[in-house]
């Protein structure tokens, strides 16, 4: 699903300005966990979180986000703008909460993205 | 107007549901960012403002400007006379003529003369230090000649520096075709990368900038983005585990070769009393603090062991810890020697 459409359907508003939102994205997953993130998650995949401290974007850069989506209209810090601008991964904020955000995306066509993989 | 009268029912502006977007960076902000820091006296100041404005004449009456405001939703104008810039009239100004039932006079009357202003041409660090001693939010942007050439705020000054950065983003495809013929060009019987970095305790800020060098290192060096994500997701657990637990910081090492990459932390403390307890999924020391910002969930180590081939940790109580992660890869990763053979072939491969 391109993200123009994710932003869209998020109600959302891009935080990173000028950044192309003309790309692709596969999937999305969601968590507040950043361990969970970087174990199940799968790349190229769009994250939605209530977090917003720098380690959200790194996480995201590690496990191959190519977007981030913070739920509840929740707002990052200075520094995770920066880091998001330096990566090239556009953040959005929706005014959403995290169910009522996956529950849309998927509904829409945006699939799963959560790996079943066990431990 | 009754003196009682409330605010009528209205829905939230965009603004005000998504927060405001004028965001600002600090000076601490600035300090801690290296490239910004460097942006900050690289980019110019008519780069970053806002050229298309709205602007006043003196005799215009303050009625008309507070209409101008209102149209605009701007909280102030420059006033412009023979193209030659001779004040600021803001709202509070308005207001102080209001209290006097003054607004048919003119803006000449009441606006600052007493001026704040920015160059075009100075870097965008003069503005920053002009916002942080005026305390204003927006400052006028004048030429060579004292001509107006332009507003700037704070907000322009951060949207500025994310463009910016985000240009940096996209040199990296140069970067990387250069890089990636490293262990082509340089011949020896086996040739070693070495990449150390210091990682300080409880540094959250820069917490995984370390991780993102070495990940970025090792797409430039040519490794396949599966290697490289495993390795990337390994490293991060590992920086972040020396961030949150060592008392004094550590050092993250990598070490490429054309068949193997070797991650290894070491730290001088405190050490881990039981080591098969931190490698139970769910174990963990952290503090509230650190599970506010989505780690310490006990998954770090369980992590990277999933993502490397080879995991070894060996920690004193009061020596400190040493983790050594190491992934194998295919020759052709590096754009090795293809007749090179690995030392150590994979016997600990990963386990299912």
């Amino acid at each position: 699903m391109n993200l123009t459409k994710i932003i869209k359907l998020a109600n959302g508003l891009l935080l990173t300005p000028n950044m192309d939102t003309n790309i692709e994205i596969n999937g999305g997953y969601g968590a507040d966990l950043m361990s969970d993130v970087l174990a199940f998650s799968q790349p190229d995949s769009i994250l939605l979180t209530g977090l917003t401290n720098p380690q959200v974007v790194r996480t995201a850069q590690m496990a191959e986000f190519r977007a981030i989506i913070f739920v509840r209209g929740k707002q990052p810090q200075a520094e995770t703008l920066l880091i998001a601008a330096q990566e090239g991964i556009p953040l959005i904020s929706s005014p959403f909460g995290m169910f009522e955000l996956s529950g849309r995306l998927h509904k829409a066509g945006l699939p799963s993205f959560e790996s079943n993989e066990s431990n | 107007m009754s003196p009682t009268s409330r605010l009528p029912v209205r829905t939230p502006t965009q603004q005000e549901t998504h927060g405001r977007r004028d965001r600002s960076i600090t000076d601490q902000d600035a300090n801690a960012i290296n490239r910004v820091e460097e942006l900050s006296y690289d980019l110019k100041v008519h780069e970053v403002m806002t050229a298309n404005m709205q602007i006043a004449t003196p005799d215009m009456p303050l009625s008309a400007v507070l209409e101008i405001l209102r149209i605009n939703h701007i909280s102030g104008v420059p006033v412009v006379k023979d193209n030659q810039l001779t004040g600021i009239l803001s709202l509070e100004d308005i207001v102080r003529a209001m209290q006097k039932n003054e607004l048919s006079a003119p803006v000449s009357q009441y606006m600052t003369s007493k001026l704040i202003t920015v160059a075009s041409y100075d870097p965008i660090v003069g503005a920053m230090q002009k916002f942080s001693d005026s305390r204003l939010g927006r400052l006028p942007v004048v030429d060579e000649d004292h001509r107006l050439v332009g507003m700037i705020t704070k907000g322009d000054i951060t949207r500025g520096i994310l463009v910016a950065l985000q240009k940096d983003y996209k040199e990296e495809e140069v970067r990387r075709y250069r890089a990636s013929h490293l262990f082509e060009d340089i011949v020896s019987d086996r040739t070693t990368l070495v990449l150390r970095y210091n990682i300080k305790a409880h540094d959250f800020t820069h917490g995984g900038n370390a991780s993102s060098h070495i990940k970025r290192a090792l797409l430039r060096l040519g490794a396949d983005p599966q290697t490289a994500r495993r390795c990337g997701i390994a490293v991060y657990e590992a920086e972040i585990n020396l961030i949150i637990h060592t008392t004094n910081g550590g050092i993250l090492k990598l070490e490429v070769e054309s068949h193997r990459i070797t991650m290894s932390t070491t730290d001088d403390g405190p050490g881990i009393p039981d080591i098969n307890q931190v490698l139970q999924a769910g174990y963990s020391t952290a503090t509230e603090q650190v599970r506010e910002m989505g780690f310490g969930a006990g998954m770090g180590l369980v992590n990277i062991k999933r993502c490397v081939d080879k995991m070894d940790i060996e920690s004193t109580v009061g020596k400190g810890t040493k983790l050594v992660m190491r992934i194998y890869v295919p020759t052709e990763n590096f754009n090795g020697r293809k007749d090179e053979k690995p030392n150590e072939p994979p016997t600990d491969h990963r386990q299912s």
